[in-house]
């Protein structure tokens, strides 16, 4: 049933992003792919819409996928699973939390679990960047894409560079939208 | 009640006023929660931060539950989440209503084929620096190494393996490599 399923998806996400948002991207993709609930190009839209929103990605992301496969009760239960854990572990342990943080054991399983998130996300974003600029059966190179990458790539090594400050990812966003418009429908 | 009523009212400016979630929120929550209405001191408001980034889920719900309990206990935390949750969830589900139908404009299509380009441009980047920070041993670079190759061999292979399966053997490998250093730690003091 998929109340329950979107449901339950998204509680996982909730207990295993560790990292925040940057790790719910990869695991809420592998959910929505392996359950054939959109296409990687469609859910690289939802991630843009949830960055250029306000609140939390991964809430936007819940509500957004919830909302595209159950309705305004899939938004609210991917929702509900998403913050659920976080809600219960922080509720339980808040009295502990300080002590625990500190716990010799938890540091170390936290330490090794951090070069692992950043692999992830790594990979993910790898993938993603170039399964939009290159197709494999048959080989094919969308142009296009590529100068709107190399564009982008540019902006935010160049205004780091000059300003040592992160390039705000609304505004590229926005700029990759106009890119877009002017590259494909020319 | 007030309490309550305060509680949910800020985070729900919180959640509002925040693009891009993370670390932006935390400044607006140190202003807001900090600062103007002295819920907690600055040395709470880091551990905060700290315990935040050690628990799963997102950030801004880790410390509107937090401090929603300290200021409400359970009441409010549920206050403080479903302020912080409420503007998210009434926008996107707006936005999901008619979202697909939008993509029919070809100048729509035509933009987020740009966009597409650029999501994968952010997380890429968003990868590069977690790298940047990573304290650059041996053993870090095995791990991430290791997560990386397997992920993009999944990705590439179209294989059937949750992320969440390399999270637990990490998280399980770390346990059990603290537990030989302190086993061989409690050896030596037995000496």
């Amino acid at each position: 049933m998929i109340y329950l399923q979107v449901f339950l998806e998204f509680l996982k996400v909730g207990c295993f992003s560790f990292g925040g948002a940057y790790f719910a991207i990869p695991l809420i993709r592998q959910i929505v792919l392996s359950n054939g609930w959109m296409t990687e190009e469609v859910f690289s839209y939802f991630v843009a819409v949830s960055e250029s929103t306000p609140g939390p990605i991964m809430v936007n992301m819940a509500t957004f996928v919830g909302s595209s496969q159950a309705g305004i009760l899939g938004a609210a239960l991917a929702t509900l699973g998403v913050i659920l854990p976080a809600f219960l572990i922080i509720i339980f342990i808040a009295k502990i939390m300080r002590k625990l943080v500190k716990n010799p054991a938890i540091r170390n399983v936290m330490d090794t679990i951090l070069p692992c998130v950043v692999g992830v996300i790594t990979a993910t974003g790898a993938y993603m960047l170039l399964s939009t600029l290159v197709s494999f059966a048959p080989v094919s190179f969308d142009f296009r894409a590529i100068i709107i990458a190399v564009i982008l790539g540019a902006i935010l090594l160049i205004y780091k560079k000059k300003t040592g400050k992160a390039f705000s990812s609304i505004l590229l966003i926005a700029i990759s939208a106009v890119l877009g418009i002017v590259a494909y429908g020319i | 009640m007030k309490k309550l009523l305060s509680v949910f009212a800020v985070f729900f400016k919180i959640g509002l006023f925040t693009f891009g979630g993370g670390y932006a929120m935390i400044a607006l929550i140190e202003a807001e929660c900090v600062e103007k209405r002295k819920w907690l001191t600055h040395e709470e408001f880091m551990d905060l931060t700290i315990i935040a980034e050690s628990t799963p889920g997102p950030i801004s719900v880790n410390s509107s539950t937090y401090i929603g309990y300290q200021q409400g206990g359970v009441p409010g935390a549920i206050a403080g989440t479903l302020g912080v949750v409420m503007p998210s969830f009434i926008i996107i589900y707006l936005i999901s209503l008619f979202f697909m139908n939008i993509l029919d404009y070809p100048i729509i299509a035509n933009a987020f084929q740009g966009i597409k380009v650029c999501v994968g441009v952010l997380i890429l980047k968003t990868g590069f620096k977690m790298f940047g920070k990573l304290k650059k041993t041996p053993f870090n670079l095995v791990i991430f190494a290791a997560a990386l190759i397997i992920s993009l061999a999944v990705d590439i292979f179209a294989l059937n393996f949750s992320s969440i399966y390399l999270i637990i053997i990490c998280g399980v490998l770390g346990y059990v490599l603290w537990l030989i250093k302190h086993l061989r730690e409690k050896k030596e003091e037995a000496k």
